[in-house]
């Protein structure tokens, strides 16, 4: 089928100010978005300039704006986009961080604001000779958080982040979330100060544009519900 | 262009596990920077899916040496083994540290790490499937990926994200550092340094079917190649059986773990044919052969070139294929296997709980690489004379555990336990090490290569190069091969690397230049078919991976030995090493 591409382009080194291009490709229905910006890279415009890895959607590099929503590239078909985009497919970086170039943003200020919740397993007891313990249900309560890629589509998809970029955004909270309800880790008070800042989870207007973008299904809104009902109550319910 | 210094004592190239383990060792003793052209979570360990090995025996009896002895029957008698044991040994304390720092396995009823069966793991040498895969749903390698990083950020390494590490500096036999292109900028970064450590990964894009994300393209094997330095085993090359038909994108084993069968055009689950005993959880190798047999007979679906992966449950359940013959349910799949599930949705558009699902086999994994020792110190030649200061891990590396066909589950077994052995190396050795001098201008032969690529005026295209390869090695270096197909791939490699020479890009800028980067992967690529190709062509027998249709026997009499190859003037030059065998000497392999 042919594919009529719409695609933001900025490059600082020489445009004074972002333009659109448009490209006309051959593609299968079933190509991925993906392979049309390859195609438009590989035999059109080298210039084109995106970050891709897996192409299957685990690695979280090719998260951009397709038809106005934040998407991986690699993850929506052709076809679907195309249909959704009355013929023609618009790809947009994401907003919220300063454009590098095209489709490339500047990922600094989205790891800072995760590196803030402190991401990783807090336990100052000494480790047992085995595993830990933790039953099947204690396992399942952080599950749907432990899938979180850092592809930044739901932060940058936030209103509240758009509005004031402090806003630590709802894949830090992921991530805090992740931590804060593994029975293993011993560091929730600590997170749980640094989500009650200024900066943290009060921000969430619960818009449910993360939920809508996350590409990996994770019911974000619900995981910053509990975080905020967790510094509320100070329980982890 | 700018060019930047920095003296480190220790320099790691890649952010995968291997990376990511050898840099949290290292970087507790000495000044350690870790290098990746990625952001350290897109790197494609976070792709691997559905386990890693320890016999830890959580679920039914299991013992270490039963674990060394199937790698060692998986790679078909090339693994050197006293490294299998090491790492049999090695795998359960890396699993409980993997654990302790958080990683989310899944679990058994009583809270211990629950486990899985997978291709080729068996009890009592051979017997029967075994659960020795512990896993985190079908994201295993995520967790892996995510959690190691996060003992990064805890541990504050010093990342350089989104360098893309184009040389390393070799003088007079010892490491000097490396150089970079910072991509953001197109700067050029000299890393001074007493070690390099190299965990770039593989090199999959060689193949046009492919599991391995795009920016797998060889980086490391090929720089060092080009250093005069050795390859090891680089003939064998593993293609995954259950790629989705055309995509490539892995289904992982542990669908087989978990009872799916393998079907062809008249219905039959043909691995019963091939190997009676483990069936659909044979050896890779043998399975992908197994299916381009019977694809060659006629008996691919419609006749085409695919079979069917069956996950359905009633299709387990009808085979009885579940561990223990137990009953499956879509839901209890759905829990097991969320994503690869999900894949078969969105790329395909069917439902793999009402619809078989189309496979081929598809490029996977290099068993070859830089050739190390156990410590992930690289060597030189064939009496095993370490580089100083040069490190490798992971699937870079042949150490080799791997032989010539590896296990599931063992490439992240190989990551976690000789990348955390190479970090700790490579600290002591930095420990006592000084620095050796930067020869003069270290940063020339990139400068000299960025500026002939931005300034070349050929008609040569880099993606076009790059397709005719993919397809050549697809063609003539993949599953079956023999010698006049071999060099037909030998004299297109040389033909493609004389018109490389003369390509010409668009993006002339210095900024986050990817058509630039992709054109000096290319050169990579192209090294690493040569080496792949010719690797292949020299061994005239079949073993694990390696299927010469023209010698379809394995000859232990001559080739019981792994292969290095050089390239020096442009010509290739072979040594052999041989096997450490220390408990098994080979026999035949049946599953």
């Amino acid at each position: 089928m042919k594919v009529r591409l719409r695609i933001q382009r900025f490059n600082p080194e020489k445009d004074r100010k972002p333009w659109w291009g448009e490209y006309e490709v051959e593609a299968e229905p079933v190509d991925r978005v993906l392979d049309a910006l390859h195609y438009v890279k590989w035999y059109i415009d080298g210039t084109l300039t995106l970050r891709r890895s897996c192409a299957h959607g685990i690695c979280g590099s090719d998260a951009m704006r397709i038809n106005g929503r934040n998407r991986l590239a690699c993850k929506v078909l052709v076809r679907e986009a195309m249909e959704e985009g009355r013929g023609v497919i618009t790809v947009q970086p994401l907003l919220g961080l300063p454009v590098i170039k095209d489709l490339v943003v500047d990922m600094e200020p989205f790891f800072a604001n995760y590196r803030k919740v402190l991401p990783y397993l807090i336990n100052d007891d000494p480790p047992p000779e085995r595993e830990r313990l933790q039953t099947p249900e204690e396992r399942e309560r952080y599950d749907d958080t432990t899938k979180c890629i850092l592809c930044a589509a739901c932060t940058t998809s936030c209103p509240s982040f758009w509005a004031n970029r402090e806003y630590i955004g709802p894949a830090a909270i992921v991530q805090a979330h992740r931590f804060i309800f593994d029975s293993r880790d011993q560091g929730a008070t600590e997170r749980l100060r640094v989500l009650n800042e200024w900066f943290g989870v009060w921000r969430c207007r619960t818009i449910f544009n993360c939920v809508e973008a996350c590409p990996r299904g994770i019911n974000i809104t619900r995981a910053i519900e509990e975080v905020k009902l967790a510094i509320l109550t100070g329980r982890l319910a | 262009m700018n060019v930047h210094r920095h003296p480190f004592d220790a320099v790691v190239v890649g952010a995968g596990g291997a990376g990511l383990m050898a840099a949290l060792y290292a970087s507790k003793h000495v000044k350690t920077a870790v290098l990746s052209k990625l952001y350290p979570t897109r790197s494609h360990t976070g792709t691997a899916q559905g386990g890693i090995a320890a016999p830890l025996g959580n679920m039914e009896e299991d013992r270490p040496e039963w674990y060394a002895y199937d790698t060692v029957k998986g790679g078909d008698w090339l693994v050197d083994q006293d490294a299998a044991e090491l790492m049999a040994y090695e795998s359960i304390e890396v699993i409980i540290e993997l654990e302790h720092m958080g990683l989310p396995f899944d679990r058994t009823p009583d809270g211990k790490i629950a486990q899985r069966r997978f291709g080729g793991h068996t009890r009592n040498f051979g017997e029967a499937p075994v659960m020795r895969s512990c896993h985190s749903a079908d994201r295993t390698g995520h967790m892996i990926l995510q959690t190691l990083y996060q003992q990064c950020i805890k541990q504050n390494v010093i990342f350089f994200d989104e360098f893309f590490v184009t040389d390393l500096i070799l003088e007079d036999g010892t490491v000097r550092g490396v150089v970079a292109i910072e991509i953001a900028t197109g700067d050029i970064h000299v890393f001074h340094s007493k070690a390099v450590l190299f965990a770039t990964g593989g090199a999959g894009r060689i193949y046009k079917v492919t599991s391995n994300a795009h920016s797998l393209t060889g980086d490391g094997m090929a720089i060092v190649w080009r250093k005069g330095l050795p390859l090891e085993d680089m003939e064998f090359f593993q293609f995954h059986p259950t790629g989705i038909y055309k995509l490539g994108i892995l289904l992982s084993e542990a669908a087989r773990g978990e009872g799916a069968v393998l079907i062809n055009d008249k219905g039959e689950r043909f691995m019963e044919r091939y190997a009676p005993t483990l069936k659909d959880l044979a050896s890779r190798d043998v399975i992908s052969r197994a299916i381009y047999m019977e694809i060659r007979e006629g008996r691919g679906i419609g006749g085409k070139d695919y079979v069917y992966l069956d996950f359905r449950p009633e299709t387990i359940n009808r085979f009885k294929s579940a561990p223990g013959g137990m009953e499956v349910t879509a839901e209890y799949l759905e829990r097991k296997l969320p994503d690869i599930i999900e894949f078969v949705r969105v790329y395909l558009g069917i439902d793999p709980m009402r619809e078989p699902v189309p496979i081929q086999p598809t490029a996977h994994y290099a068993m070859g690489g830089i050739p190390t020792d156990v410590d992930g110190r690289a060597i030189r030649d064939e009496h095993n004379t370490p580089v100083p200061g040069l490190y490798a891990a992971g699937e870079v590396a042949c150490v080799s555990v791997h032989g010539a066909n590896r296990l599931g589950t063992n490439s992240l077994v190989d990551l976690v336990v000789f990348g955390r052995r190479a970090g700790r190396h490579m600290a002591e050795y930095c420990r006592q090490a000084d620095f050796a001098p930067l020869p003069p201008e270290p940063e020339a032969f990139t400068v000299e290569m960025v500026e002939r690529i931005r300034n070349g005026t050929g008609k040569e295209r880099a993606p076009i190069l790059r397709n005719e390869l993919q397809d050549t090695m697809q063609t003539h270096v993949s599953v079956f091969r023999e010698a006049s197909g071999l060099e037909t791939a030998i004299d297109k490699i040389r033909e493609l690397q004389e018109r490389y020479r003369h390509i010409r890009i668009d993006d002339k800028g210095y900024r986050f230049n990817t058509d630039l980067l992709e054109a000096i992967e290319l050169g990579f690529l192209l090294d690493v078919a040569e080496a792949t190709a010719f690797s292949a062509l020299n061994r005239t027998e079949s073993r694990g991976a390696h299927y010469r249709e023209d010698y379809p026997k394995r000859d232990d009499d001559n080739w019981l030995k792994h292969t290095l190859i050089w390239r020096q003037d442009g010509k290739v030059t072979f040594a052999y090493k041989p096997v450490v065998i220390t408990k098994w000497p080979p026999k035949e392999r049946k599953y």
